[in-house]
């Protein structure tokens, strides 16, 4: 990358927090994972990939064997991009180092929603970036079809350290589905991705993001999501498999008045994962309002869920909700709900529940003639399966398959 | 159909059923009347074998077979439904999936669409089960439910309550449909309708009635005569009449 677009300031300030340790999560030894990846030959036609590949990627969404199905494609195996291509007008698609040297004016977001000193993970992707998607809509394109993005790991012990760039301009739609995956093998990682989200006035940007990680993978996203005037920013997050250490905290910030945030997250912790997910929300200017809504399964694993709304102005409207399953003897649900008002005529609110699937409810559906597991199966079901308003029919489609795929092995 | 012995029932370690006996034949429909506590609903659930209802003495006999012991999917499988006087929200589970549970799983959208226009639920099928109900679309929800599993032997727990008028008629309607009122020969299915207040008799017709109190028997008769006397005295008429 041209040493014009890095800000030296970003770098010093990377350099003095390459030791600081996240507030939340376990910390993570950087060394212990290697920085140098063999490099993967770019396919300009991706249906091209090995079967194996393809098929772990489509279990995160990732369609590669029919283009017409997506307005934008674009894929990174360990540090290499192996394909990268936007399919319609007015979209654009390409990697971060690229976008970085094609539009110097994108200094001014780069690290804007995120701060680069945030803790050592922050600064490593600063130091050491490995690419990530930057994906465009120009102002008042809507994006026909998904864009799907897919950041996949398949180097045994390797840091994978991406930076992600995303602005929907004024007046556009994007819908982007990203999967993040390991080859399906026992293999350790680790991977940082920052993502900065920019939605601009009257944008609307969907983001639904699939994980499947492998049991000896450490996870530190790191994201921050801008939304302006009337601006609507929904994320969907599902990670359904496990994941050795997982530590999340998106921010998004509504500072244009009537944005809108909405996050919904569905976790499920087998044995030996521990998820620490959160999402919160600065309600920032007049008549911003958000949902913030997690569902969460321990089969034995543990998950801390929190959920932080501020609402600095009135009026501004926020609600927190968290429901948790605990489906074994084992494993623990923690929610951590935080409500912070900080002016008089703010309107926020959270509730939260959890506990083991009622037994009048498995009884109720028994007395229909299901089995005791058919009914389980039936409740666990509909606790995974997400309704979110103003999510296009593919990536609900997408969501649907996820958390059957995951069913199975659920139950 | 239904024979039940010297039937004694406890919820959470307290008896609330004495010793009752009473039976049901093919193609009959029993009511039974009772004041709130007298043991009207929690007979319905051991008869449906929902396990906080512990049967202590007695059994129950369906179709010729003991089925005090079985679990109550093996119950529902052998014909027999239950209308649930408030039956829990699920959330998450939508009625269009529960409808087609009910219909042993098939995956028949036409069927589910037909029976939901009965029960004007057309618009709910969506909706998660049983939240935010309406007192009538929770009736009709229940039976749209029973619709779909088309048990022989109905269990119905005061249908009738919480349902305003226009609802009334037609959860009689489907009642009657349920109990296939519109055969007067070679009718099969038989229920037991529980009411509190015996609204549900200016639509459903019954054959023969129980009135239950301080959880047994007090006595039995013709329905009409039965809910005429109650009307004109009330429960604590029958409290004070001749066992």
């Amino acid at each position: 990358m041209s040493e014009i677009t890095r800000s030296k300031a970003a770098r010093e300030k990377a350099e003095k927090a390459r030791e600081k340790a996240a507030p939340l999560g376990d910390d993570i030894d950087l060394d212990a994972y290697s920085q140098v990846a063999e490099e993967h030959p770019y396919q300009d036609d991706p249906s091209r990939l090995p079967l194996e590949t393809k098929q772990r990627m489509l279990e995160t969404g990732v369609v590669l064997d029919d283009a017409s199905q997506r307005s934008g494609t674009f894929l990174q195996v360990d540090h290499s991009v192996v394909h990268s291509k936007a399919g319609q007008d007015g979209l654009e698609v390409m990697s971060t180092v690229t976008a970085l040297e094609e539009y110097p004016w994108l200094k001014d977001y780069w690290w804007r929603a995120v701060a680069v000193d945030a803790d050592k993970f922050t600064a490593q992707a600063e130091l050491h970036q490995t690419h990530g998607y930057f994906i465009r809509a120009l102002p008042g394109v809507k994006a026909i079809q998904p864009i799907q993005a897919c950041l996949y790991l398949s180097q045994h012990g390797l840091a994978q350290n991406v930076h992600n760039l995303i602005i929907a301009e004024e007046g556009s739609e994007l819908h982007i589905i990203t999967g993040c995956a390991t080859a399906p093998i026992e293999q350790e990682g680790l991977h940082i991705g920052i993502s900065e989200f920019y939605v601009k006035k009257g944008a609307k940007l969907t983001f639904t993001m699939i994980h499947n990680w492998a049991p000896k993978m450490a996870v530190r996203p790191r994201s921050g999501i801008i939304v302006e005037e009337g601006g609507v920013f929904l994320s969907n997050y599902i990670c359904l498999k496990p994941v050795r250490t997982l530590q999340m905290y998106p921010t998004a910030q509504c500072v244009g008045e009537n944005a809108l945030v909405r996050f919904n997250s569905v976790l499920v912790a087998p044995p030996g994962t521990i998820m620490d997910v959160g999402s919160r929300v600065i309600l920032a200017a007049r008549g911003s309002r958000t949902e913030v809504v997690a569902r969460a399964i321990t089969t034995g694993g543990t998950i801390i869920a929190r959920g932080h709304l501020v609402g600095q102005v009135a009026p501004v409207k926020g609600h927190l909700e968290c429901r948790g399953l605990i489906l074994s003897e084992k494993g623990s649900i923690h929610a951590i709900p935080e409500l912070e008002g900080l002016v008089e005529g703010v309107d926020l609110s959270h509730e939260a529940a959890v506990g083991k699937i009622a037994e009048e409810e498995i009884e109720y559906l028994m007395a229909r003639g299901l089995s005791r597991d058919q009914a389980i199966a039936a409740i666990v079901r509909g606790f995974l399966s997400v309704d979110i308003e103003g999510l296009p029919p593919q990536l609900e489609a997408e969501l649907q398959r996820a958390v059957e795929l995951s069913e199975k092995e659920l139950l | 159909m239904l024979e039940v012995e010297d039937l004694t029932v406890e919820v959470e370690g307290k008896e609330i059923v004495h010793d009752i006996s009473f039976n049901v034949d093919i193609g009959e429909t029993l009511v039974l009347f009772g004041p709130n506590g007298s043991g009207k609903t929690t007979l319905l659930m051991a008869i449906m074998g929902l396990p906080r209802y512990r049967v202590t003495r007695g059994r129950i006999v369906f179709k010729g077979q003991d089925i005090t012991q079985l679990p109550v999917d093996e119950r529902a499988k052998m014909g027999i439904g239950i209308l649930f006087q408030r039956p829990p929200v699920v959330r998450g589970v939508k009625m269009r999936e529960i409808v087609r549970a009910c219909l042993g799983g098939r995956e028949d959208g036409a069927v589910i669409e037909q029976l939901a226009q009965k029960a004007n639920m057309v618009e709910i099928l969506d909706r998660e089960v049983n939240y935010g109900f309406s007192g009538g679309e929770v009736k009709r929800s229940e039976l749209l439910q029973l619709m779909a599993q088309s048990p022989e032997f109905v269990l119905l727990d005061e249908p009738d309550s919480g349902v305003d008028l226009v609802n009334i008629s037609l959860v009689g309607e489907m009642i009657n449909e349920l109990l296939q009122k519109d055969r007067l020969r070679s009718r099969t299915n038989s229920g037991l309708l529980i009411t509190h207040t015996g609204h549900i008799l200016d639509y459903v017709d019954a054959d023969r009635a129980c009135v239950l109190l301080y959880g047994g028997i007090w006595c039995r008769g013709n329905p009409r005569e039965i809910l005429v006397s109650i009307k004109s005295h009330g429960y604590e008429g029958c409290a004070v009449c001749q066992k």
